[in-house]
């Protein structure tokens, strides 16, 4: 199945209750490569390791056919002080 | 009477058989990869070699290690189908490039590349008694400015 940015930003948005999710199609001949920015505060208290096992564990049925995901998880206060 | 069997027996046999090579296979290889990242501090599997990455983000953890001047064991997933898949069961995580630091999975890609910007990574590095190249530099040039 191929995925879109729409159906990814979607369900990441529900699942982690997000308050910020970008996400980029980047996929090319080598298969379906997305970049995402996510921010929610499930994150809070999780080191990096935990906080991208949680995401790939709400994706899990669309990552076994994505060839790609680069992931960049930040809690709110993180997100506010980037910007 | 023989068509009862073949039709009956044979498939649940001959899927059990299935069933427990692939089990058996599986543990093989779950076995080899516990082995590989037990024996070395360090363990990159990755698609492709150091010398050639197949990969931008296996080449990007090349990069890292570079930088750091880390010594490390890699492992070509491209190479053999089953470490492919069996890195994959072993550490539940999806995706290629996957970084063992003392026996236990660090991350990928994303995870090495923060890790890098952050100096988590020089302190990790430490735990297990490598120095980073850049922790070397840095103190050289400190000495400089003295």
């Amino acid at each position: 199945m191929v995925y879109t940015e729409e159906y990814l930003k979607e369900k990441l948005t529900k699942e982690l209750e997000a308050v910020h999710v970008e996400v980029v199609d980047e996929s090319d001949g080598c298969g379906g490569k997305f970049v995402a920015l996510i921010v929610s505060d499930k994150f809070q208290g999780k080191p990096l390791l935990a906080r991208h096992r949680l995401v790939n564990s709400v994706l899990q049925e669309e990552l076994k056919t994505i060839h790609a995901f680069t992931q960049k998880t930040l809690t709110v206060d993180q997100w506010k002080a980037q910007n | 009477m023989n068509s009862i069997i073949r039709r009956s027996f044979y498939p649940i046999y001959n899927n059990t058989y299935k069933l427990t090579c692939r089990l058996l296979a599986d543990a093989k290889i779950n076995e080899k990869i516990d082995k590989i990242v037990k024996d070395n501090k360090v363990v990159v599997f990755m698609k492709g070699v150091p010398d050639a990455p197949r990969c931008g983000f296996s080449n990007a953890v090349v990069q890292i290690m570079r930088m750091h001047a880390v010594p490390y064991e890699s492992h070509d997933v491209l190479a053999d189908e089953n470490l492919r898949q069996g890195i994959k069961d072993y550490s539940n995580w999806p995706t290629i490039p996957q970084v063992f630091i003392n026996g236990e999975f660090v991350g990928g890609c994303d995870i090495m590349l923060q890790m890098h910007q952050s100096g988590e990574l020089v302190e990790e590095l430490k735990k297990v008694g490598i120095k980073s190249a850049l922790l070397t530099a840095d103190e050289a040039k400190k000495e400089e400015n003295k």
